[in-house]
């Protein structure tokens, strides 16, 4: 029987023609707002289990020994797994390097790794039973950063490494690292007439979705298992989960639950194995849900950083050269560490011409928590450090920071400091020139005749100050983000088209593997499906393995690659329903063989707008379906050397303008307006662009002023794993966020369209730290700001 | 765990005297965090939602008698006039769902140092009504917090009720988190101005191991407004009054470094607090007096 809560098909109808360019309506919105929607957490099925994990309580230890026996003698507990009770030689994972133990196996290496698993009848009851389990831990001192990792006697946080990185690597405890040289930086260097020099940290951001980890594993009569999941890439799950299972991938059939959120943080397996481990061994269906506190173990965070850049510029005000150093912290296990580093190495220099520059970036292996993929991967670090270059460089020139910026803005024919030419539109320039033309908001909004309105100013409601201490600032940023896998990855996505009568009316039937997070893929494939095969009635099916994979809904590809493969199929399908048109009534009209023809409102027409059949006709007693496969152009790997290569797809641009009001006594941040200008190519759902402008937006507000996983630098443990203390922007700390959508089409792309789901999330943190220099004149050279940086408190008092 | 429903307040003290460990629960906005994470796991839990006395108040003529389940929505609904700092107070709590069900009585029982609603009782001035098989008795804010999450409740009382003096002067309630709501306080103050016995009263939150007043900031304001016949007069208090007032506010506070501040930003914001909620009631003084003249 299938699992309650399990995905049904989306049928979406519109009045309207409902295709690209139009601002149709979620199909799944008004149930996610009415609390309608079934998430992977409300999964339910008859004679379940529940599934616990028992974590490490310390972040580096060895295992002396694990005694399961009290937890196994509980009442209610169906199983509970160790390493050594993994079925097979495959006792790893991992998206690119295979290091992260499914169980911990002699060695924890962060807090919070999975030890051991528990099934029990009862949620509480598997909980119990975990705490019972005794875990003696031998600790040993914890790797935390570059000097400790690097240093001499160093502990090797992976022994015996041979992955494909190891061996051009300078430290066994760095995952990997990618320079970029081009030009000549010596030469260049002596042009400069200012040279600025800056050391920057990027604290850890959590990607903080709101529906925890959860799935439900339900043994299947054929010996393998079904997997319904909320995850970004299900055949990525599949290829490092049937291994380990020990079952071939054809009996590892997965299905998509509903997921509450992503940002980067489902890339990484959680759950999956664990829960098909427990119902393969129990027989029986186990529901794994994390609860907020394991949710931030549960998942890799963003990197955090360390940046040292040195900019140069002639007096005139144009770019010389730029040197950087970029550290990123991986954590324990490698995750997409390397991808991370090729990001951040190949856009450390931002949407900016400099032909002389000398880049270093690596990710450390250590025992804080294991990073990964986060929305801007690599360049949201870059982009906070390179815009804070761009506003010295600025100041020390005495020019305007915007100016400056548009003075040494990239174009299209710019090329990259990977050799890589930039081949579509770069409106750089025209995007800072939309964002400070936008009209400012009001001064001292806070005032009114009845005295201050506490809502308006910094503190809100927790009525800090009525005035008092208040100052304003403006700060503008702008970044580069590529758009798809890079370095040579094979990027492919598959769609399956179906089309067909129904009920007298012709259907259209989307399958594809994409993992709708939240992104809008199931709104856009049923509008490109209508643009293209003229249909108002187009049904998205659940996404499985039961159709080729969709590559990841991450790095802002969906809507490029999947819809890409969404919009061949189609044209396939139009292909094939003219060729039957043909078939049956060629002999009636001549421009069956003459004409171009179209598929439109549910009739074949000539692109003169003859009607020459309906197709309710031409399908009587046909189906045609394709299931096909889509790539864009191929990359190329960068060189392990030189950094050189067309390791890109696309580019996508935003540029904001940030105003924030400061209580420079209290160093307490209101940001009043992120206004946003972005090219998106085209606007396939214009109402969509908006939601992820602002949403994107908002998540680089929170690094700037709030978010940030503090780890403790002596013991690598989290300290503060809940919302209670990770805080995230509330409604109250949004500001308005005015949107200049561009559409300047890239002609190698489907429709012209352009990645935009992480450009706004680069520039966004940024722009608010540019604010808060110019409201307070402090330096301010680490992000998140906390009150403790505005007011000069930050040391201890002892 | 067991679960304990008494359907009146005699056989709630009656069954806390039988089962000292049980935890009452009214709001739940605390204890079922805590049970939820699994950070305690009594042995007995009290749901007082039956006892529907528990979430009424009475204005008195001197006091407002609150009782310990009274949500924050209706004090800042309906006592906004009487208990102007409390409402500020209540304003700050977490959500309006976590203030439609959590009250003051929760507070008082967690005593935690950053719960929000001690800096305005302190500063009010109230007294807490506890009650065992024993008997009843009323204990002064002042001397109700013991330590950290600790107070001065014996293991068979419960809170029936905080009797709050009603303003008799302005009242204002400041905080700090690191957003602009929903967020726990880095650190919070309360201050009140009691012109009818011409002094001040403050209270400090999340700056110290427990709930505290600022006695000799208090002192010095009392002294230096009384000296300077400030009371009489209505004239603007002097910035450096002011400001020794809020360095003596400062200096009252024995905080820690943790993950939500540190030591000294606490010790310097409660300063900056310090400062503007008196500018902040003074004003208000000033104003009332002069409207009061107006009319005479």
């Amino acid at each position: 029987m299938a699992a309650n809560g399990a995905p049904t098909k989306i049928t979406q109808g519109s009045r309207t023609k409902g295709g690209i360019g139009e601002s149709t309506l979620r199909p799944d919105g008004t149930l996610k707002v009415t609390g309608e929607f079934a998430y992977s957490s409300d999964m339910w099925h008859e004679d379940m289990l529940w599934g616990q994990i028992l974590r490490s309580t310390v972040a580096h230890a060895e295992i002396v020994s694990i005694d399961t026996s009290e937890a196994l003698a509980m009442p209610g507990v169906h199983a509970v797994l160790t390493y050594d009770d993994l079925p097979t030689d495959v006792k790893n994972y991992g998206l690119e390097i295979q290091d992260t133990p499914v169980l911990a196996h002699g060695k924890v290496r962060h807090h919070g790794e999975p030890v051991a698993i528990v099934a029990a009848d009862h949620p509480e009851t598997a909980r119990r039973a975990a705490a019972k389990i005794k875990v003696d831990y031998r600790e040993l001192p914890v790797i935390t950063d570059e000097a400790s990792a690097t240093a001499p006697d160093a502990i090797l946080v992976h022994e015996g490494r041979d992955d494909h990185h190891a061996g051009h690597v300078p430290h066994p405890n760095i995952v990997h690292r990618q320079p970029i040289v081009r030009g000549d930086v010596a030469s260049a260097r002596e042009r400069a007439d200012v040279i600025v020099e800056g050391e920057y940290t990027f604290g850890m951001q959590d990607q903080a979705f709101l529906g925890p980890e959860s799935g439900l594993a339900v043994p299947e009569e054929d010996g393998g298992v079904h997997l319904y999941i909320a995850t970004q890439w299900l055949h990525s799950d599949l290829r490092q989960i049937a291994p380990v299972l020990g079952l071939p991938e054809d009996k590892v059939r997965m299905t998509l639950s509903g997921v509450g959120g992503a940002f980067g943080g489902r890339e990484d397996l959680s759950m999956q194995i664990h829960a098909c481990l427990l119902a393969l061994r129990t027989g029986k269906p186990v529901k794994i849900v994390y609860n907020r506190f394991e949710s931030f173990f549960g998942h890799v965070h963003r990197h955090p950083a360390k940046l040292h850049y040195e900019h140069g510029a002639t007096r005139d005000g144009k770019l010389t050269h730029m040197k950087c150093r970029i550290v990123l912290d991986g954590g324990a296990y490698a995750s997409a560490s390397p991808a991370v580093v090729g990001n951040a190495s190949s856009l450390s220099v931002g949407p900016y011409v400099i032909d002389d520059v000398d880049i270093e970036a690596i990710a450390l292996y250590t025992n804080n928590p294991p990073c990964g993929a986060m929305r801007g991967f690599g360049a949201v670090q870059a982009c906070f450090a390179y815009e804070a270059q761009m506003d010295k460089l600025a100041a020390e020139l005495g020019m305007d920071p915007v100016e400056f910026r548009q003075l040494n803005a990239m174009e299209q024919g710019t090329i990259m400091p990977t050799g890589q030419p930039v081949d579509s539109p770069a409106p750089v320039a025209e995007l800072l020139r939309r964002v400070k033309a936008m009209p400012m908001p009001p001064e001292r909004q806070w005032e009114s005749s009845e005295g201050a309105d506490v809502r308006q100013l910094p503190g809100g409601l927790s009525n800090t100050t009525h005035g008092e201490g208040v100052v304003r600032g403006v700060g503008y940023a702008v970044g580069i983000k590529n758009v798809g896998f890079s370095e040579g990855f094979d990027d492919y996505s598959t769609a399956k088209v179906r089309m067909e009568v129904v009920g007298g009316e012709p259907v259209v039937t989307v399958h594809t593997a994409m993992a709708e997070v939240g992104q809008g893929g199931v709104t856009v494939h049923a509008q490109i499906a209508r643009t293209e095969l003229g249909v108002t009635q187009v049904t998205i099916n659940p996404a499985d393995t039961q159709v080729g994979s969709a590559g990841s809904t991450s790095a802002s590809r969906q809507t490029y690659v999947t819809g890409g493969a969404v919009k061949n199929a189609c044209e396939l399908v139009r292909e094939k329903v003219l060729e039957i048109g043909r078939r049956k009534f060629g002999s009636y009209h001549p421009a069956w063989a003459t004409a171009e023809l179209l598929l439109e409102g549910g009739k074949v027409v000539t692109d003169g707008g003859e009607v020459l059949a309906g197709l309710v006709d031409v399908l009587e007693g046909e189906t045609v379906e394709v299931e096909e496969e889509w790539r864009h152009r191929p990359t190329e790997p960068f060189d392990l050397r030189t950094g050189q290569g067309n390791g890109h797809v696309q580019y996508s641009f935003a540029a904001h303008r940030a105003v924030v009001e400061v209580d420079t006594e209290l160093g307490l941040v209101k940001v009043i307006e992120l206004a946003c200008a972005q090219d998106v190519g085209k606007a396939l759902n214009p109402l969509s662009v908006l939601g992820q402008i602002q949403g994107g937006t908002t998540q680089g507000l929170g690094v700037a002023v709030m978010e940030e996983i503090v780890v403790d630098p002596k013991t690598a443990k989290v300290r503060n794993p809940s919302f209670t203390d990770y805080l995230i922007p509330t409604i109250l700390d949004t500001p308005t966020i005015p949107v200049d959508v561009l559409e300047l089409a890239d002609e190698h792309a489907p429709y012209g369209l352009r990645g935009i789901g992480e450009a706004p999330t680069l520039s966004s943190t940024p722009a608010v730290l540019a604010a808060i220099r110019a409201a307070t004149g402090l330096e301010l050279n680490r992000t998140p700001v906390r009150p403790e940086h505005l007011t000069g408190t930050q040391l201890s008092e002892g | 765990m067991d679960f304990l429903r008494p359907a009146s307040w005699e056989e709630a003290l009656a069954a806390k005297a039988e089962h000292p460990t049980a935890v009452p629960i009214a709001g739940g906005t605390d204890v079922m965090v805590e049970i939820n994470f699994d950070h305690r796991r009594p042995e007995y839990l009290m749901d007082l939602n039956r006892v529907g006395d528990l979430s009424e108040w009475e204005v008195g003529e001197e006091s407002v008698r609150l009782g310990a389940s009274v949500p924050y929505t209706k004090i800042m609904e309906n006592l906004r006039a009487e208990l102007p700092g409390l409402a500020l107070a209540s304003h700050t709590v977490a959500s309006p769902q976590i203030r439609n069900r959590g009250g003051v009585g929760g507070n008082l029982g967690t005593a935690s140092p950053a719960g929000d609603a001690h800096p305005a009782l302190l500063a009010a001035g109230a007294e807490v009504e506890v009650e065992s098989v024993r008997g009843s008795r009323r204990i002064p804010i002042d001397e109700f917090y013991k330590g950290v999450k600790r107070n001065a409740l014996a293991a068979d009382e419960l809170i029936r009720a905080v009797h709050v003096k009603k303003a008799d002067g302005p009242q204002q309630f400041s905080k700090v988190g690191t957003r602009n709501a929903m967020v726990i306080a880095v650190c919070a103050f309360g201050l009140a101005l009691h012109p009818r016995t011409r002094t001040v009263r403050t209270g400090i939150g999340s700056a110290a191991p427990t709930p505290i007043r600022a006695r000799a900031a208090e002192e010095f304001l009392n002294a230096a407004l009384e000296e300077g016949g400030f009371w009489d007069s209505g004239k603007i208090v002097t910035p450096s009054v002011a400001k020794q007032f809020a360095d003596l506010c400062a200096a009252a506070c024995n905080p820690i470094d943790d993950v939500r501040g540190t030591a000294s930003y606490r010790r310097h914001a409660v300063g900056v607090m310090a400062r503007r909620t008196l500018t902040w009631t003074w004003e208000s003084y000033r104003g009332a007096r002069r409207l009061t003249e107006g009319a005479a």
